[in-house]
């Protein structure tokens, strides 16, 4: 008997048609409800704009893909997007609108320590749930029992205890200690201020520097007059381009082993590209590196995706740090919505206070303050980098995590001997 | 603070000081000279530093990206001032305050189309002098750094000679005192504010070039310069090219060594702080003479 090849494949063919239909009419059903809104500020001009440009690219992904799907229950997503222009005063004013003039059903917080802060007082008031975005020790005095903060580390003696790590395990007995005036930086440097005693560390140079600085040759001169075995810097994008350039023109000293610790912008396409070669031996915190021992699962997929889109939105072409978590935080909003069935807050952050959300970052879990409850913040020391090349920073090997233990792929190495 | 160490911090003092210097000199002319309100100012220094970006991915030395758009810049700045002129100089007398608002205007038109075309990334540039530096005994001064601080003298120099030296430049220095005499005299003092003005814009071009070899840029890098610019103006004596030179030098001294010894949080202040005591003492500034 002859098998029925076109028969089967009329049959395939049917089905095919028949699940298309229901997609498009599922995708339709959803479209013709109300869309659900979720607001939020990002920063898309100011020193915070390029990873707020990349982060809401990340968000519109997500989006995008939930809607592909038939939206959460059963309605579409929409964003409600304000530019807070990296600028802390903005940011009350644009929830307070978010929540009484555009009533959105959910809220993000904005992206970074800085303009988070500002507004969670009011989130406390209004009882709201917020998901936060990269926002550092802003619920320690507040405990907002329903604010919930996407980032990899919990605490500034999170992100602080490794670097620390490291400055013991070079033998390092006096550090330097370089912030920016400003939020963030301010609450790095705590951490490692209040950890010195603990890894027997004396400071010898501790700074604090406006943040429109332009030029840094002055403090580098000042830090190696004082010959610290490891120098802590906590700044912001442009400062550290400066700081590092400065460094490489006037050294910092060859009793220096550990450089480095803070410095936002380090994980930047554009910043690393520019910098290349004087990035050599520099350690730094990162939240994603292209090595082994972090390739959650759909975090490459993810990447591909955004790495097209990201050439269309001249945004970072890389995006390793952080729109692999603002997708994430698009995940813990839709598993909280679709296993709870409710948009209701209450029901939300005990849902995510309960229960772990699978994501491309991870599992997350939360503590009881709203942070990770399994911080993972790692520390990448770069070698090898050479100059004007981009591409280099998508293969492993080049951002070496030297810390923590669970997600080492190399010891760390010297500053001067990193160098050469 | 060692000997040592003080003078390195008063070497990189003087090196800041010039390129402080280099980008207040066309707020110089223009709100010191001209008495036009320009906030714009240092978009147009951000502008001058894409300008020299973009020329510079093609291979071209930012220095000499910056010369070659000082006439492109020029000719905008004639077109700024005319309109600036025709809108608001020649109906009124409120023309400053109403003017503020335009050149506000002007400053976010100018940060926005640099965010479309070019994104919000940091952009820096490549040159044989950035990123390497001169051994002064045990001294190490960034090439960058000694770059601004020829350009500065040569254009501040350069600016000096004109203003003192030619029919033009003395014409310049007639309408900020005295328009209508100036009138009187045969001059057209729209037409040389206008030029004054051009010559403002013109050497944003230069000094963007400048500003982008000392420091990274990003589009709304001008907000940071606006104190910074306006407080060497003034500390100058509005419209004093050589005034423009030593209020720089005197404020990068100022920061350089407090940021070296005191702390770096107390620079802004001692900065500020100086204008207020220099303005307390000579409310004309350094060389102002009114």
């Amino acid at each position: 008997m002859k098998f029925p090849c076109r028969a089967v494949l009329r049959i395939i063919g049917a089905i095919a048609a028949a699940l298309s239909v229901c997609a498009v009419l599922t995708s339709a059903h959803a479209q013709s409800k109300p869309p659900i809104r979720i607001g939020l500020s990002i920063a898309q001009t100011g020193p915070l704009s390029s990873a707020g440009k990349s982060g809401l690219v990340a968000l519109e992904i997500w989006r995008d893909d939930v809607n592909a799907g038939g939206g959460l229950l059963g309605r579409p997503v929409e964003l409600v997007v304000y530019d807070d222009q990296s600028n802390p005063s903005m940011t009350p004013g644009i929830y307070t609108k978010l929540l009484d003039v555009d009533k959105v059903d959910l809220l993000v917080a904005p992206y970074a320590t800085n303009p988070t802060a500002p507004i969670m007082p009011l989130m406390k008031q209004r009882d709201r749930l917020l998901i936060g975005n990269f926002a550092l020790d802003v619920n320690t005095r507040i405990r907002h029992d329903k604010y919930f903060n996407n980032q990899p580390w919990a605490s500034a003696r999170d992100s602080a205890d490794p670097y620390l790590g490291l400055c013991r395990k070079l033998g390092a007995k006096t550090i330097a200690i370089l912030a920016a005036d400003a939020e963030f930086a301010q609450n790095l440097a705590g951490g490692i201020r209040a950890g010195l005693k603990d890894y027997g560390l004396q400071p010898v140079y501790d700074q604090n520097y406006p943040p429109n600085t332009v030029e840094f040759s002055s403090m580098i001169r000042a830090i190696r007059a004082k010959k610290p075995d490891a120098v802590f810097v906590a700044s912001y994008p442009s400062d550290s381009s400066a700081i590092i350039r400065s460094v490489n023109e006037i050294g910092i000293g060859d009793d220096v082993m550990l450089f480095g610790g803070g410095m936002v912008g380090l994980q930047y396409a554009s910043i690393m590209e520019s910098l290349g070669s004087g990035l050599n031996g520099v350690v730094n915190y990162h939240t994603w590196a292209p090595e082994k021992t972090m390739d959650f699962p759909g975090i490459r997929d993810f990447l591909t995706r955004y790495q097209a889109r990201a050439k269309q939105a001249n945004v970072d072409p890389l995006g390793f740090y952080l729109p692999p978590f603002d997708y994430a935080i698009g995940q813990i909003l839709a598993q909280a919505v679709t296993e709870t069935g409710s948009l209701d807050h209450k029901v939300l952050a005990k849902y995510i206070r309960e229960h772990e959300t699978k994501s491309i970052v991870g599992s997350i879990r939360y503590g009881p303050t709203g942070e990770w409850a399994n911080p993972r913040i790692v520390y990448v020391q770069f070698r090898g980098i050479a100059d004007k090349n981009l591409d280099q920073f998508r293969s492993a090997g080049k951002q070496v995590i030297v810390a923590p233990d669970a997600f080492k792929t190399g010891e760390v190495i010297p500053f001067s001997q990193a160098r050469n | 603070m060692s000997f040592e160490l003080l003078g390195e911090a008063i070497i990189a003092g003087v090196l800041l000081g010039c390129f402080y210097a280099a980008v207040s000199v066309g707020l110089s002319v223009a709100f010191g000279l001209l008495d036009v309100p320009q906030i714009a100012h240092p978009a147009f220094l951000v502008l001058g530093a894409y300008g020299a970006y973009f020329l510079g991915s093609f291979g071209l030395d930012p220095l000499l990206a910056g010369v070659l758009l000082t006439p492109v810049f020029f000719l905008a700045g004639l077109a700024v001032y005319r309109f600036y002129h025709a809108a608001f100089e020649s109906r009124g007398t409120d023309a400053g305050l109403r003017g503020l608002a335009l050149f506000f205007g002007i400053a976010f038109i100018v940060e926005v189309l640099l965010i479309l075309s070019f994104g919000v990334d940091q952009r820096m540039v490549e040159a044989v002098y950035i990123g390497k530096s001169v051994a002064l005994g045990d001294v190490r001064i960034p090439m960058r750094m000694l770059v601004a601080f020829l350009v500065a003298l040569v254009l501040i120099t350069g600016l000096s000679l004109y203003l003192s030296g030619t029919f033009t430049g003395r014409a310049i220095k007639a309408v900020a005192q005295d328009q209508t005499a100036l009138a009187l005299m045969g001059a057209d003092p729209v037409r040389i504010k206008q030029w004054a003005f051009g010559i403002a814009t013109g050497t944003c071009a230069l000094a963007g070039a400048l500003l982008i070899i000392v420091t990274p840029v990003e589009p709304g890098l001008g907000r940071l310069y606006i104190g910074r610019t306006f407080c060497v103006a003034v500390l100058a004596g509005l419209g004093s090219m050589p005034g423009t030179l030593v209020a720089g030098i005197i404020l990068g001294i100022a920061e350089s060594i407090v940021l070296t010894s005191l702390g770096a949080s107390w620079a802004p202040a001692v900065a500020f702080g100086l204008l207020l005591l220099v303005l307390a003492v000579r409310p004309a500034g350094l060389f102002g003479q009114r």
